[in-house]
């Protein structure tokens, strides 16, 4: 099978995700942005290893995967004690460390 | 006729073995003293004399031991270690013992613990006693280094060591500005010369491959004449800077801020008399160059005149017997420079020398003692009476260094004139005249500090010093005596395998010149006699305008030749450079700093802060790379 068209709808997915990360200020909508970013490269491994015949795309997408959850759950609480201290969640908001 | 090939040293055996502890049971005792801190307090003192009378008594075993051999076995090598071994360079560490070393390793360590004894009275009472013979230690060890080495590295190390010791020791009450003042220009001074004697070394390593005497002495004969003057030149002008010598004499009338028994031992009997020994020492140098030759006898005979001068118009007791080593090592000098008739002359000088002086240096500090450590002559007077060993003592180191018939100096001194009139009648003069400032200034010495009305300054009761100053003195004394006699005739056969050998008459009947020396002598006596003893002496110096006795106050300017020559040129320079510093070097790094700094600033402005911002950095980035894989599969 041809992967182009899984290919072109990962590209896509994945300048969805760029493009939310960096024009949108919620840092929940950000978050979302990167996990689509993820799964649009895990798509196309996954396109790759099925064109090529392999598995080794399909195990490095399960690694993405835990990856991924464990990096929401860290990301989540940072999200959620931000928004505590300042009742908001705009990454706008979160400049201290420039000098 | 002249030999001036030496006798090769034989191999050690015997007690030869041991005479490396001459030198390591001092320096050991030094460390010892300076390591064990108060716990030595009480006894600290006693060990110090106990190490050099050991070395003393090993000394008078070697020579001895040499006394008995015949007379080509008397030198020995003595092989140490191998200290500094390079690619095809190899220097060892050894020592030389041999007629002419182990003169001077009597007179150091015998004159040594004398003036150690008497050091145990004289510093009684000073806190940091300790310390003090501390470095006396060190400096005997450090001065038998450099008399016992076989080479010129090992006796540059004794060299330096010396001149540390020096240091110390003049500064040795630091609390006091004027000393701490007097040891560092002691130092700066003795650098100049250093800096003359390691270029010597280097040279001679660079064309012989080797430091040793033996090697140096061998080679010397073939030596190009320009190198010969070269080395003999700067051998000099290290000679000169141990030795007080003109134009590097400036120095040892300060070093009179140490305590009296170091002025005795280091800068009367035996430091300042490295020079001389040097010169002797390098004699197969000096041989092959007149030029160099020469300058050693130019030097010695203005040394001995400004000496003299200088001795004639101090007040100060200790400045005044400066004065006089200053002038004694500059006869010695001249007799070193006249070449293989003069070295045994010069050796004879340095030891008789030796003795008389140290008595005079102890005597002036038994005077001190008595009188509340005042050094103005002006204050003293009438103690002939009160201090009645240090007057006789001093009595007979007086007599020896005029030069009264009998007495030790009287040899020593006129053969020097002697040689010096068969080699220039102008040297020759000059020594004549010397003897008779000598005899004029001493007998001024004599007369203000013993005689005439007592100047004594309210609240000074004078005593005579404890047994431990007096029994030092007492030997001194007989020394200053006997020494010139008992050496006379006997010490020229016994340096010829040292130095070479030169027919010379030695008798004790005055030659024509011996009696006109006699006579210059007797002429300043009187003519000190008629000016100091026949009227009462004031008890400040009388303002003078005698451009002669004005010139001898301010030590003939030496001091004010230095600062301009070398003092006050060095300042400009150091304020030049001090300036350049400040204004180009500094000025310079700061803007550069100020630059990196500017652009810096701007640099950190990218670091907004905004998170998305730097997402859109590292999106440019991502695409940029790729962009540039893909261009570079394309080309």
């Amino acid at each position: 099978m041809s992967p182009d068209n899984y290919l072109y709808l990962a590209a896509i997915l994945f300048t969805i995700g760029a493009v939310g990360v960096m024009v949108r200020r919620n840092a929940l909508v950000a978050f979302m942005s990167v996990e689509l970013m993820l799964n649009a490269a895990n798509l196309a491994m996954v396109a790759f290893a099925m064109a090529r015949g392999g598995l080794d795309g399909q195990v490095a997408t399960f690694f993405v995967m835990v990856v991924a959850a464990a990096e929401v759950v860290v990301g989540l609480s940072i999200i959620i004690t931000f928004y505590r201290t300042r009742r908001s969640t705009s990454v706008d908001a979160a400049s201290l460390l420039k000098l | 006729m002249i030999t001036l090939e030496t006798l090769a040293p034989v191999a050690a055996t015997g007690m030869f073995a041991y005479a490396w502890l001459m030198i390591a049971v001092p320096a050991v005792s030094a460390a010892l003293l300076l390591l064990a801190g108060s716990i030595l307090d009480r006894i600290g003192h006693w060990i110090a004399v106990a190490a050099v009378t050991f070395s003393f008594s090993i000394a008078v075993c070697l020579f001895s031991q040499q006394l008995l051999s015949p007379e080509d076995a008397r030198a020995v090598a003595v092989p140490m270690f191998e200290w500094i071994t390079l690619g095809s360079w190899q220097v060892s560490a050894g020592l030389l013992i041999d007629q002419l070393s182990i003169l001077f390793a009597l007179l150091i360590t015998g004159v040594g613990a004398l003036i150690h004894l008497y050091s145990v009275g004289y510093m009684a009472h000073d806190e940091r006693r300790r310390r003090f013979f501390a470095y006396l230690n060190l400096f005997i060890a450090a001065m038998l280094v450099l008399v016992l080495a076989d080479n010129y590295l090992v006796l540059f190390v004794g060299w330096e060591g010396v001149g540390l010791a020096s240091y110390l020791l003049i500064g040795f009450w630091q609390h006091k500005p004027s000393a701490a003042a007097a040891a560092k220009k002691a130092f700066v001074m003795n650098r100049v010369g250093d800096l003359g004697m390691t270029m010597a070394v280097m040279s001679m390593l660079a064309l012989f491959g080797s430091s040793a005497f033996v090697a140096v002495n061998a080679n010397a004969e073939h030596l190009d004449p320009f190198w010969a003057t070269t080395i003999g030149l700067l051998l000099l002008l290290g000679a000169c800077g141990k030795s007080a010598q003109v134009p590097l004499q400036a120095w040892l009338l300060d070093a009179m801020e140490g305590p009296t028994p170091v002025s005795a031992l280091i800068h009367a009997a035996t430091m300042v008399t490295a020079g001389v020994y040097l010169v002797v020492r390098s004699h197969a140098i000096f041989e092959m160059s007149s030029a160099a030759s020469t300058a050693v006898v130019v030097v010695g005979t203005v040394t001995l005149l400004a000496g003299a001068w200088i001795g004639t118009s101090k007040d100060d007791i200790k400045k005044v017997l400066a004065g006089s080593t200053m002038s004694q090592i500059g006869y010695m000098m001249l007799a070193a420079g006249i070449g293989p008739a003069g070295y045994a002359f010069a050796i004879f000088h340095l030891l008789t020398h030796g003795f008389f002086k140290a008595n005079m240096f102890l005597g002036a500090g038994s005077v001190m003692h008595a009188m509340n450590d005042d050094v103005d002559m002006r204050h003293y007077g009438a103690l002939a009476k009160v201090v009645k060993v240090t007057f006789w003592t001093f009595a007979m180191g007086y007599l020896a260094i005029i030069g009264f018939p009998g007495w030790a100096g009287y040899f020593s001194k006129d053969h020097i004139i002697e040689a010096a009139f068969e080699h220039s009648p102008i040297a020759g003069t000059a020594a004549l005249i010397g003897a008779g400032i000598t005899a004029f200034y001493m007998t001024r010495l004599m007369l203000f500090t013993f005689f005439g009305e007592k100047r004594w300054q309210p609240g000074v009761h004078p005593h005579e010093s404890p047994r431990t100053m007096t029994v030092p003195l007492i030997v001194l004394a007989t020394l200053s005596v006997v020494a010139g006699a008992l050496m006379n005739g006997w010490i020229q056969h016994w340096l010829e395998p040292a130095t070479g050998a030169h027919a010379h008459e030695v008798s004790l009947i005055p030659t024509p010149i011996g009696w006109l020396t006699l006579l210059l002598v007797a002429a300043g006596v009187a003519l000190a006699w008629w000016l100091f003893g026949t009227k009462p002496i004031p008890a400040v110096a009388p303002a003078s305008t005698n451009p002669f006795t004005v010139m001898g106050r301010n030590d003939l300017f030496g001091d004010a030749v230095n600062n301009v020559l070398v003092v006050e040129p060095t300042m400009v320079a150091a304020h030049g450079l001090v300036a350049n510093d400040d204004r180009i070097i500094d000025v310079g790094a700061d803007k550069v700093a100020d630059m990196f700094n500017g652009l810096s600033t701007q640099t950190r402005k990218l670091q907004t802060g905004q998170v998305r911002t730097y997402a859109l950095t590292m999106t440019i980035g991502a695409v940029l790379v790729g962009v540039v894989m893909i261009l570079s599969q394309l080309g």
